[in-house]
């Protein structure tokens, strides 16, 4: 395995889970401001030892058990739908035809409903199933005591936006048998994105989320490519080194589709 | 309804939303990248240029499909999901 390939990886994990990270940061934040920070923080630890222990349970004997050609198709394919869909949303952003991700809309929704006390049920602030009726059965307990919805709110946002991760993070470190490294990418940017929120003791609202979606989508498609057709039986030119020919592509592509969607979006600006 | 039964829907739902979800023709592309790749095996070079160019053919379909539905209407339901990424 090409120095190349391995460092395409470590970049995809962190760039993914960053983006996931900041999600998830904007909610238990949220909830640590409006509920209760120790509450908070233990819901969204819990959720990544289960994150966690979720790599190991499934990553650790895809590795083992599944023939290797077997794993890169059902890899490559997982990857190729998670990649192209990261990409649509990121050009349709780009090029104005769709809001961009409002993390402080975001938050200042979860407070809200939160110190309020209208939002006591966690679905109804973390979910898509937002119409929920609410139960407005607890209050915001101090920062010293156990409140069970921060708990729930930051475990549920946490691990709603580490599923991703999990699956990129298996996905990736199976088929190239880095899931170590696939791992600590991962482990990376939870901790850059967390000493970054905690410094800063808000939401980052400032992180350019489309252009880091924009470049793991990239190479989500890359490599999702790249592995259908090497467990389909495709020895690609140059090996790994293909990948990076891919990403050129692809890169290449979204920059025109990005061009061309600004065309077709008068009026509109970035 | 018990805890594993819901289990089980929640898993399925996640599946059906992430392989299927708004954007079935991703799905449907994976499967012919997928057909493609065995068809082509033994051709490098058309492999080297048909893999990547039907996956690219179908992200800007699907992305010129994605701006007729997401009008100015709709610009704001994705910033109202935030476990959508």
């Amino acid at each position: 395995m090409h120095t190349s390939s391995t460092l395409v990886l470590i970049l995809a994990v962190f760039g993914a889970s960053s983006v996931e990270m900041v999600e998830a940061l904007t909610i238990v934040v949220a909830a640590g401001v409006s509920r209760s920070w120790r509450s908070a923080l233990t819901g969204a630890a819990t959720a990544v030892v289960v994150l966690a222990l979720l790599v190991g349970i499934i990553g650790v004997p895809l590795i083992h058990y599944v023939p290797i050609d077997t794993l890169r198709i059902v890899v490559g394919a997982l990857l190729l739908v998670l990649g192209l869909s990261w990409l649509r949303k990121a050009i349709l952003r780009a090029s104005g035809h769709k809001a961009p991700h409002d993390e402080d809309k975001i938050y200042a929704e979860t407070v809200s409903e939160l110190s309020a006390g209208s939002g006591s049920s966690p679905g109804a602030v973390t979910t898509s199933d937002s119409s929920a009726s609410p139960t407005p059965t607890s209050t915001p307990a101090s920062s010293k005591q156990r409140d069970g919805v921060a708990f729930a709110v930051a475990f549920k946002g946490v691990f709603l936006e580490g599923t991703e991760v999990v699956l990129i993070v298996v996905s990736l470190g199976a088929s190239q048998g880095r899931l170590g490294v696939a791992s600590l990418s991962a482990a990376a940017a939870a901790l850059v994105v967390t000493a970054v929120g905690i410094a800063v003791s808000r939401q980052l609202s400032e992180v350019p989320e489309n252009a880091i979606k924009t470049f793991v989508g990239i190479m989500l498609t890359s490599f999702g490519v790249f592995w259908v057709g090497e467990g389909a039986g495709v020895h690609w030119k140059g090996s790994d080194l293909a990948i990076l020919v891919l990403i050129a592509f692809f890169a290449l592509v979204t920059a025109g589709a990005v061009k061309g969607m600004r065309r077709l979006a008068p009026g509109k600006s970035l | 309804m018990t805890l594993l039964k819901r289990s089980l829907q929640a898993f399925g739902h996640f599946w059906w939303d992430f392989l299927i979800g708004d954007t079935p023709e991703f799905a449907l592309a994976t499967g012919i990248i997928v057909a493609l790749a065995f068809l082509l095996r033994h051709h490098l070079l058309a492999a080297s240029i048909l893999l990547p160019l039907v996956t690219a053919i179908f992200l800007l379909a699907s992305t010129y499909r994605g701006r007729l539905r997401a009008g100015p209407e709709n610009a704001d339901t994705e910033a109202q999901t935030p476990q959508t990424s």
